[in-house]
């Protein structure tokens, strides 16, 4: 007697189901909502710290009220590399490839599940950092109101660049496996390694990830002020190198998957 | 049904598994037998794709497990004893495998039942013994109640009374004509709950036989297990003077 499988729905798994894999396996951690958590609140927690200081009324404060997106973007792209880190550290990827064995697949829906995630969570926070700000200008300097040119384009791009940072750590976290070095590898790249080598190459600087978060997303003003030795990336341009950086990572995050042993 | 043919792994200059060719047939529990090191796991995951074959291949019910519609479905595997992550849940571990592959949630309830998980289903996998993420790794390869299942060392780090519940479980399984492979470096245990041995030394076949064939060979089913591996030890101390 053979047991033969005539419960088994028609065709296969696909995307979906994956998609809904990944969700769950999100969803029900902890840290996935406290790390959403954080991000949300920290971001218009500094704008509301800071917004007294802005001096002038008008473009500048706004990409001052998202100044805390910054942390923002090194929360998801930690969470974005302990998605799949995690699942190396406790073996939880052997039985994850038993249940869908195209690789790539699984990281495509582990994709769309953190970006996904990481845009609300990114927009929420813009916006709430946006209104944090104003409510915390000082007597007598106005607040930019969402309709002036630009404003709400600052706001839009400055949330999505959570995205680009969950799929940045994503692909990083796929390609080193191991959350302690990916982790460092995120934060040392973005962050330590942009700062040294911002302060000390400004020609290169309109290209790290830091100063197009900071200068050029947030922009409402020109990108080229007289005197600049360069020019910030126009708010567009800036967006399209970040998810660049995120398609790289990604890429060659799928291109190893798909060879290595799990 | 399982079918190996061939399959070759290298790591470097080491063969772990050589030419390795066996057949894992329906309705009996084979027991998979060999030294820690000669290769049971390597072979394994080279079923479950999850390691690539240098030569050879594998297929579960006539095809190769990366063609599978539903794997979970079609083969179920326990492959390390704690195959999760400790910070989720034994239900919503189950929860989103079942997910992958349209498997009814319902069914997540049926297996954590099954295996006497219902009452911690809820708490944090992290904190289980091990006797208790061996029963969640077998949940998780019944859930699609497949024909085929695949089990590593399974009764490591169990008590008596859970060791007697797995020989139980798989010997029901398998009387309900699915394909079961055990690994274990336990002859004893194999005694009891296997029917068919394939035993491996390096990685290379050394017997594909029953388990009265083998105690055939020898005073005791014991002495037949430690003279073949014996040879397989000698050959490999051979190899490297």
């Amino acid at each position: 007697m053979t047991v033969r499988a005539s419960h088994q729905p028609p065709g296969g798994y696909r995307f979906r189901h994956l998609a809904r894999m990944e969700w769950i396996k999100l969803r029900s951690l902890r840290s996935t909502w406290l790390t959403v958590a954080l991000a949300v609140c920290a971001p218009p927690g500094i704008a509301l710290a800071t917004g007294g200081s802005n001096a002038t009324s008008g473009g500048m404060s706004v990409s001052n009220t998202l100044t805390g997106m910054l942390v923002g973007v090194l929360l998801t792209g930690v969470a974005g590399v302990l998605t799949v880190t995690g699942e190396y550290a406790s073996g939880t990827i052997s039985a994850t490839f038993a249940a869908a064995p195209r690789r790539l697949r699984v990281l495509a829906a582990k994709a769309a599940v953190v970006g996904t995630v990481a845009l609300v969570t990114g927009e929420a926070a813009a916006f709430l950092s946006f209104f944090a700000g104003a409510v915390a200008l000082r007597h007598g300097i106005t607040a930019p109101a969402l309709s002036q040119p630009g404003v709400l384009r600052a706001i839009v791009l400055t949330g999505a660049s959570l995205s680009l940072a969950g799929l940045f750590g994503l692909g990083l976290g796929t390609i080193i496996r191991h959350t302690a070095a990916a982790i460092t590898v995120v934060v040392g790249i973005v962050f330590v390694g942009g700062t040294f080598i911002g302060q000390s190459d400004f020609a290169i600087r309109p290209y790290l990830p830091l100063y197009i978060v900071s200068h050029s997303l947030g922009a409402t003003g020109p990108a080229c002020l007289p005197g600049m030795a360069s020019c910030w990336l126009s708010p567009w341009s800036g967006l399209g190198l970040l998810a660049g950086y995120a398609a790289i990572a990604m890429l060659l995050g799928g291109l190893i998957l798909a060879r290595r042993d799990a | 049904m399982i079918e190996v043919r061939g399959l070759t792994k290298r790591y470097g200059s080491t063969v772990a598994v050589d030419r390795l060719s066996f057949d894992v047939p329906p309705g009996a529990v084979t027991g998979f037998l060999g030294l820690n090191g000669s290769g049971k796991s390597t072979t394994m995951r080279m079923i479950l794709s999850l390691d690539s074959p240098d030569a050879g291949h594998a297929r579960i019910g006539g095809q190769p497990y990366l063609r599978l519609r539903w794997p979970l479905r079609e083969a179920g595997g326990l492959l390390e004893p704690r195959a999760f992550h400790p910070g989720r849940s034994a239900r919503a571990h189950l929860a989103a495998l079942a997910a992958s592959n349209a498997i009814i949630q319902s069914r997540v309830d049926e297996v954590l039942e099954l295996v006497g998980l219902q009452a911690v289903a809820r708490k944090r996998a992290g904190k289980f013994s091990l006797g208790m993420a061996q029963r969640l790794g077998i949940a998780a390869a019944l859930l699609g109640d497949p024909a085929v299942l695949l089990l590593d060392e399974p009764v490591n780090g169990l008590d008596p009374e859970g060791i007697r519940w797995i020989r139980g479980l798989l010997r029901s399984l398998a009387a309900e004509g699915r394909a079961v492979l055990v690994s274990s470096h336990l002859i004893s245990e194999m005694a009891l709950m296997a029917d068919r041995l394939v035993v491996i030394g390096q990685g290379r076949l050394l017997a594909d036989t029953t388990v009265a064939g083998l105690s055939g060979r020898a005073p005791s089913l014991e002495e037949a297990f430690l003279q073949l591996t014996g040879d397989s030890a000698q050959f490999r101390a051979r190899n490297m003077s």
